[in-house]
């Protein structure tokens, strides 16, 4: 079935399989291959995209779902010659190792900034109508979706702690 | 063969002149890793458009398949070919080695009716789309005569083994001295199953020219790969190019060609394209390796001072019928404390499980977790602190084997971590601590882990434009491994890392032997720096026997190698210059290590101490760390960034092993119960709090040239043991099954009647 969606800014129209998740249909259909696919099932957060500005799980997704949705991949945040700001911190604080988890983890990132700057509450504040501050235990709440079993999670916090304080 | 004595010399990588060695460089893939774009091996590009393969896979653990049938599948949309053991191509049996230099024998893959393990792949399906394959897949219809197999490892002990070629040691006279001691303690400690959970599950993308086929491959050792390869499809091991220049986590999971290497290989040859196939998350638990489970029955006798008497580390485990490995839990116990009288060994039960085999640290990460332990209550019997009855215990020389320790740091370790940590803020009487709803406790275990030198190659070549390219068949599962050998490569040859080119992962390469054994960056280092070695003698020979280099006529003892120059005194020119005009097609050569012939005349280690505060909810028994610490000695460093981020991972492994991580067999299939990220509960970011490591300076010359060790395994070794520690620090509560869950952490606080 044709499903058009935006994808970095490129207009795209797949006609394809009405099974494939969106993650399927970014690596093997559009070629975008830093979205992971760590488990297919929504536990590891190593697919996570931004549609319409918000972070989803790909794998979880059918493409068919996405019909004139605007989604951004890793490929759209930054390129090696100019990084997003999120992946530059990523890079300077070593917050990865294996870097399989690293495109889900930096999308969610950039989400969870995004959702924190929009007042979004979460399980660990206090005071859900307050500001939110993103302390290293807000960070780590909000980011506990992407799962890193290398392990870099001191690393990552700092990464986007880095960024967090830059942006307040 | 050399000598340690020849490995203390001073050279470039101990002068340190360029200033890169230890230094925190970013990751030398880091902005590939960042921007998405390092192709793994189930994204490399291929020649054409791949098939996809998918795995159907055993629902017994033992028996054979009595029918199969294939009919739907193959009639099924897009369906290229369906295998089942009936008519998958030839391969050589199991275990065949054709060529007795190939380092991993045959490996088949549908090889029989025979199941030996809950998740064997049964049969296979190649379609044009993964939707395709897998709805196929799942129309094969598969019946069995299933057997009573061997699969509960607690009930099994009756039929536990001396491991095959080992014995017991027996120093002194155990029995007697513990009999004889003032205070003893006398535990059992059980670790269940663990899985690796590497975020990239296994994965191929295999295709034939000729009759060459060309693989890439999630895999840790490129020779293994390329030779298990070879051997199952009974080829010479030069028609397979391996390739694995990315790799999704490895941990030792990935050390061995699983079915996804062989039946992808298979597939290309027979469709004449490219095929590439990857496990679900859900095959991976079956369908590759994990660490056993282990009993481990810790005795230990102390006179009143603390000094131990007698001492012993007894471990049950156990592996898969027809795949012998050994988790050797008891060992490092033979290194890290002197007593006289001592008993240490293992037993091993075959079971009809899938096979156990190497993750982060075998031995050592489910051994310490047990006498780091009872130390721990030794050292409350005896009203002593737990650091002091260690340095108490601390041995002059190798406990076991008499040799002289290469250089050790666990005191110092320990006391430094003391100091940083806080660890005078500790109450040694448990249960006292009180925030909240919380009860709060600290505990701290020591760390060791064996340190490895393997034989390896490495080739180097300088072209015209100055750069330099390192060649090696070396993978980097996160490790550091691209980075700190481009360290290596630009500090020896005296140029800056933008002048340096690493190229690893490619079976065409020199060989070494990868990632495993925290062995990886000491061994592959150290033939790079060889290598280098023995580019600046060529480089030296090239420049002062070239009558157009202001270093014609030498003297050549007196060349020096910096800032991409090289130079007698106030006479240079750079390496480019020299190499344009003196070798305008470049220099290659290559270099190589073997160990130091008395290089095991020495007991080498790496060391560590871990510190850890919890805090036990006195409602739920749920448990959350507060702060980890750990200090370390591993010999020189090479990055300061990827080293502590390789020592914290693996402290967060501890974590993992004591809080959550485990899997339990189901007794009825013969199957893991945990067969996802949800249900195999790994340490996620809100897990982990303040947790930090640092390493001593420390440079062991009896280790390599380069004076390094590894630091990919010592971080797990000990860090559970510290945080069970902690638990009872905090709650009174002494656990000796990991790990320690909520259930049994609040079922042992109504037992002390908190």
């Amino acid at each position: 079935m044709k499903t058009t969606i935006t994808v970095n800014g490129t207009a795209r129209t797949l006609d394809v399989d009405s099974r494939t998740t969106l993650l399927d249909a970014l690596r093997e259909h559009i070629g975008l291959i830093g979205s992971k696919k760590g488990c297919d099932h929504g536990q590891c957060g190593a697919c996570t995209v931004l549609v319409n500005g918000a972070r989803i799980n790909s794998c979880l997704s059918l493409l068919a779902m996405h019909d004139g949705d605007q989604v951004t991949t890793i490929e759209g945040l930054g390129t090696a010659e100019n990084l997003h700001p999120v992946q530059q911190a990523f890079l300077e604080n070593d917050a990865f190792q294996c870097g399989y988890c690293t495109p889900g983890q930096i999308c969610s990132a950039v989400g969870m900034l995004q959702e924190a700057a929009d007042g979004w509450p979460s399980q660990v504040m206090e005071d859900v109508a307050a500001m939110v501050d993103l302390s290293e235990a807000e960070i780590r709440e909000r980011m506990s979706g992407n799962i890193c079993r290398c392990s870099a999670y001191p690393q990552i916090v700092a990464a986007i702690r880095s960024v967090a304080g830059d942006a307040a | 063969m050399s000598s340690v004595k020849d490995w203390a010399a001073p050279n470039p990588i101990t002068e340190n002149r360029g200033g890169l060695i230890g230094k925190g460089v970013e990751r030398y893939e880091g902005r590939l890793k960042v921007t998405g774009s390092a192709p793994y091996a189930y994204e490399v590009e291929a020649p054409s458009r791949p098939a996809i393969g998918y795995m159907a896979t055993a629902s017994i653990a033992k028996g054979r398949i009595t029918r199969i049938d294939t009919t739907a599948a193959e009639a099924s949309p897009g369906v290229l070919l369906v295998w089942t053991h009936l008519n998958v191509p030839a391969q050589a049996p199991r275990g065949t080695r054709a060529n007795p230099r190939s380092q991993r024998p045959s490996n088949p893959a549908l090889a029989g009716d025979r199941i030996e393990n809950f998740g064997q792949t049964v049969a296979f399906v190649v379609a044009d789309t993964f939707e395709n394959a897998r709805a196929a897949a799942n129309l094969i219809e598969i019946e069995y005569a299933a057997e009573q197999g061997v699969v509960d490892f607690v009930a099994s002990f009756d039929q536990a083994d001396q491991p095959p070629g080992e014995e017991d040691v027996h120093i002194g006279d155990f029995p007697a001295a513990f009999a004889a001691a003032p205070v003893t303690v006398d535990e059992t400690y059980e670790s269940p199953v663990q899985n690796h959970v590497q975020m990239e599950p296994c994965a191929t993308t295999a295709w034939w020219d000729g009759d060459k086929v060309t693989v890439h491959t999630s895999i840790q050792m490129v020779k293994g790969g390329q030779h298990a390869l070879a051997e199952t499809l009974a080829i010479p091991s030069d028609h397979v190019h391996l390739l694995t220049r990315y790799i999704g986590g490895g941990f030792g999971g990935k050390g061995q060609a699983y079915d996804d290497l062989i039946l992808s290989a298979l597939a290309a040859r027979a469709l004449g394209q490219p095929v590439k196939l990857a496990y679900t998350r859900q095959q991976m638990f079956h369908g590759t390796i994990h660490r056993p489970a282990v009993s481990m029955r810790v005795r230990l006798g102390a006179q009143p001072d603390g000094r131990l008497t007698a001492f012993a580390v007894e471990a049950i485990t156990h592996c898969a019928r027809n795949a012998i490995f050994t988790e050797h839990a008891a060992n490092f116990s033979r290194n890290l404390y002197a007593a006289p009288n001592r008993l240490t060994g293992h037993r091993l039960v075959k079971m009809d499980l899938p096979g156990a085999g190497p993750m982060r640290a075998p031995g050592e990460a489910p051994g310490m977790l047990s006498l780091e332990c009872a130390m721990d209550e030794l050292a409350e019997k005896l009203g002593l602190d737990p650091i002091e009855l260690r340095i108490r215990n601390e041995p002059d020389v190798d406990p076991e084997t008499g040799k002289p320790f290469s250089v050790r740091q666990l005191v110092q370790c320990m006391r430094d971590g003391a100091t940083r940590f806080g660890w005078e803020r500790r109450n040694p009487k448990p249960g006292q601590v009180r925030d909240g709803r919380w009860l709060v406790g600290m505990g701290m275990a020591a760390a060791i882990r064996g340190n490895f030198l393997l034989p390896a190659k490495a080739g180097v070549r300088i072209d015209a434009d100055g750069t330099i390219t390192l060649r090696q068949g070396m993978t980097d599962i996160g490790t550091g491994t691209y980075t700190i050998l481009a360290q290596i490569t630009a500090e020896t040859m005296g140029v800056p890392m933008e002048q340096v080119k690493v190229e690893m992962g490619d079976s065409n390469f020199p060989p070494a032997p990868g990632s495993g054994g925290q062995f990886g960056a000491a061994t592959a280092g150290s033939a790079a720096y060889e290598a280098g070695m023995n580019l600046r003698k060529a480089l030296t020979a090239l420049a002062v026997g070239d009558p157009n280099s202001p270093l014609y006529g030498g003297p050549a003892e007196y060349v020096t190698f910096e800032n991409g120059n090289i130079a007698i005194e106030n006479r240079s020119e750079t390496l480019a210059a020299l190499v344009a005009r003196a070798a305008p097609d470049g220099v290659y050569v290559e270099g190589s290590i073997s160990p130091a012939a008395d290089a095991r005349d020495y007991s080498q280690h790496t060391y560590g101490a871990h510190f850890a505060e919890v805090g036990v909810d006195t409602v739920t028994g749920e448990v959350r760390m507060r702060k980890m610490f750990g200090v370390f000695a591993a010999g020189r460093i090479l990055n300061a960034k990827t080293a502590r981020s390789q020592i914290t991972g693996g402290m967060i492994w501890g974590v993992g092993t004591a809080l959550t991580e485990s899997n339990v067999v189901d007794a009825r299939y013969g199957s893991f119960i945990n067969q996802d990220m949800a249900g195999y509960l790994v340490p996620a970011h809100a897990d982990i709090v303040d947790l930090d490591a640092i390493f001593l300076d420390e440079a062991d010359d009896k280790a390599n040239p380069m004076g390094i060790k590894g630091v990919g395994e010592l971080g797990i070794c000990g860090a559970g043991a510290a945080v069970a520690n902690a638990i009872y620090n905090a709650t009174g509560v002494r656990l000796r099954d990991y790990p320690m869950t909520p259930e049994k952490v609040l079922e042992g606080m109504l037992a002390v009647g908190l």
